[in-house]
């Protein structure tokens, strides 16, 4: 007797065609987007025979390529720097009792609840408050571009690791961190050897996510680019405006497979570290407790 | 002073407070080098806590800790020359039992070879050769606690603490771990304090008992003393099963039951003081009413139940005033009573003891 009940007859047929309707949905304007991007016709939405013209367009069109650059910088060191901040938040607020905690556990889940107009009008304010100041004090000429866009990614995106470590956190028992300092580590070793090999995963899944956030980001980043910098979204946006030809759909092909490739490379990651492999598992499994080593290639099951 | 040897823990008016929680409640307590000491109470009781001190993972707010004469109080735990074995093991569970059991070591930048030649033998030692590739997920419970003593062991402590070592096993399992532990305890001649709330647990493993029951340690001895000679009626009724007959002194070796009956009993008390008589339900005997040998003191009441163990039966009769259980080892051709009839239950003067109320 199987475990689980099939469905049979017209429940069959029925489930059936739901994925397939569930699977289209999702899948179908990708399909669509893909194919038109080998479209030669200038508008989209109609085929003119196969062409590989848009994809030679965007190696040749550099502001597109520039764009590209200023995106993955953006996204690379916005997520270094906040999954180093949000880690160190997350630890603090889980781990540590201080004057303000739950104020700073309130705030830090702001940029988590604000709508994003709001952040971005506020980035703006702040930026430029903060140029003007520093102009009069320091004499300092400094533009919006690719160091304002970064920081308001990294403004936004503190909080979104720190929310997803601390869950981590919260699921490890402090009793392992006592472990550790019982058996003569210091504070420092206790982190490096127990509680961050804990919490990896979660910030591996945090910095994930920042990544993506900012990959993705248009209404912060509009607000917080200027003349010399913009990113990938953003510029994208703009062409929109501009008329929009089948080079809008080679560049989200690219885009489309540069992040399934990320996204593959995680799933390897996780399934190669933490997790035993299968195969020790099931000798742990196979081996009794009182049976030895030597008995291991004994009696086949 | 000379020759006396320094305990290996010494706690003096040690206190410690959680806010306005008075958790350990000024206790002193010498626990010798090479013992096997439990800390016995009911959950909440501070024995956990008082461990925890000892290990370096609470600070006393008030008192002195000494670990082999030397003041230890505020020291942290890495310390310390001391191990702990955890209550749910807190085995790293991203390493293997090998990494495990050397972390300690490798903490303490002991030579690479050593270590190696040091875990192998405290694998050894806990009898998991062979499964030092495993993860802690592979484990059973058994065998996970005899990783967190290889890991604790394996740094030679001066002290090992074990907190509800065998809490988490099944009853097959502790027991057989119970007479392992002991044997180690000797093998390895390490001073063991070890926490629990299972007396039986206490009496069978340790050497010494200390007592606590709401952050107060009420006795300390070995687990005859604490059985036979219980100081309090918490104490009596923590430490194995026991009838306690309320009474009240008369005189210092004669104390007046609550039916008026006046009996032997040795007490220091004031006169008029309450106390309690403890009858443990072995030692009480019981007979038909008019054939109470001579020389023991007898009470009389109905039968109200029988309780069949297997190797014993325990009857429980009501008095109108008490309610005692006597327990009989199972011999055939014993006196048998059925349940309504009215019996004796008796004892001699040496079955019982008297203890405040």
């Amino acid at each position: 007797m199987s475990s689980t009940v099939q469905p049979r007859g017209t429940t069959k047929i029925a489930l059936a065609a739901h994925s397939w309707l569930v699977y289209l949905f999702f899948f179908a304007p990708i399909l669509v987007l893909i194919v038109f991007s080998f479209s030669d016709d200038n508008n989209v939405g109609r085929w003119g025979g196969f062409t590989l013209e848009w994809y030679q367009d965007f190696v040749e069109n550099t502001q597109l390529q520039n764009a590209v650059w200023v995106s993955i910088r953006v996204a690379v060191l916005s997520t270094v720097i906040s999954v180093v901040l949000g880690t160190l938040a997350a630890l603090a607020l889980e781990r540590f009792k201080f004057r303000g905690r739950k104020v700073f556990d309130a705030l830090l889940y702001l940029p988590i609840i604000i709508p994003d107009v709001t952040m971005a009008v506020m980035m703006l304010l702040f930026f430029s408050e903060f140029f003007d100041l520093l102009e009069t004090w320091f004499g300092l000429d400094w533009q919006k571009g690719l160091s304002s866009i970064t920081i308001s990614h990294i403004a936004f995106n503190i909080s979104f690791v720190s929310v997803v470590v601390r869950a981590r956190l919260a699921g490890m028992s402090e009793v392992l961190e006592e472990a550790a300092l019982d058996l003569y580590a210091s504070r420092w070793k206790t982190f490096r050897y127990v509680t961050f090999p804990q919490i990896l995963p979660g910030v591996a899944a945090g910095a994930l996510l920042a990544l993506t956030l900012s990959l993705d980001d248009v209404v912060i980043t509009q607000f917080s680019s200027g003349p010399g910098a913009t990113t990938l979204p953003v510029f994208v946006f703009g062409l929109i405006r501009r008329g929009v030809t089948p080079l809008i759909n080679a560049t989200s092909v690219l885009m489309l497979a540069a992040s399934v490739i990320l996204v593959a490379l995680s799933l390897a990651f996780q399934q190669f570290s933490g997790r035993p492999s299968l195969r020790t598992a099931r000798q742990a499994i196979s081996a009794k407790p009182t049976t030895n080593t030597q008995s291991k290639e004994g009696i086949p099951q | 002073m000379s020759g006396e040897p320094i305990p290996a823990v010494k706690l003096t008016g040690i206190t410690k407070r959680f806010g306005d929680v008075v958790a350990v409640d000024d206790i002193g307590l010498e626990i010798a080098d090479g013992e096997f000491f439990a800390l016995l109470g009911p959950s909440g009781c501070g024995k956990t806590t008082t461990l925890r001190m000892i290990a370096g993972l609470e600070f006393p707010t008030e008192g002195s800790l000494k670990i082999f004469g030397n003041e230890a109080g505020t020291l942290p735990a890495n310390k310390r020359p001391v191990n702990t074995v955890f209550q749910d093991y807190a085995l790293f569970p991203h390493m293997t039992v090998e990494a495990n059991v050397a972390f300690g070591l490798k903490m303490q930048r002991v030579p690479k070879n050593e270590i190696a030649s040091r875990v192998q033998e405290a694998i050894g030692l806990v009898r998991l050769e062979g499964m030092g590739q495993r993860r802690s997920q592979q484990l059973s419970g058994g065998q996970r606690q005899r990783v967190a003593l290889a890991r604790a062991l394996v740094n030679r402590p001066k002290v090992l603490l074990l907190d509800e070592p065998l809490g988490a096993l099944d009853l097959k399992l502790r027991q057989e771990m119970q007479s392992e532990l002991k044997a180690l305890q000797r093998e390895v001649g390490i001073t063991f304090v070890f926490v629990t709330h299972d007396q039986e647990e206490a009496l069978t493993m340790a050497d010494r008992i200390g007592v606590m029951n709401q952050g107060e340690l009420l006795q300390v001895g070995s687990p005859a003393e604490i059985y036979e000679h219980p100081v309090n009626r918490f104490v009596a009724n923590f430490i194995g099963q026991t009838n306690l007959l309320d009474a009240s002194v008369v005189s210092n070796d004669k104390v007046c039951l609550a039916n008026g009956e006046h009996i032997p009993g040795h007490c220091d008390l004031p006169v008029g003081t309450r106390v309690a008589v403890c009858l443990r339900p072995e030692r009480a005997e019981m007979y038909p009413p008019a054939k109470v040998p001579d020389g023991q003191r007898s009470v009389t009441g109905r039968l109200e139940s029988v309780t069949y163990l297997g190797n014993a039966l325990v009857y429980t009769v009501v008095l109108d005033w008490a309610r005692l259980e006597v327990r009989r080892e199972n011999q055939p051709g014993g006196y048998r009573p059925h349940v309504g009839e009215e019996v004796a239950v008796s004892w001699t003067d040496k079955a019982i003891s008297v203890v405040r109320a």
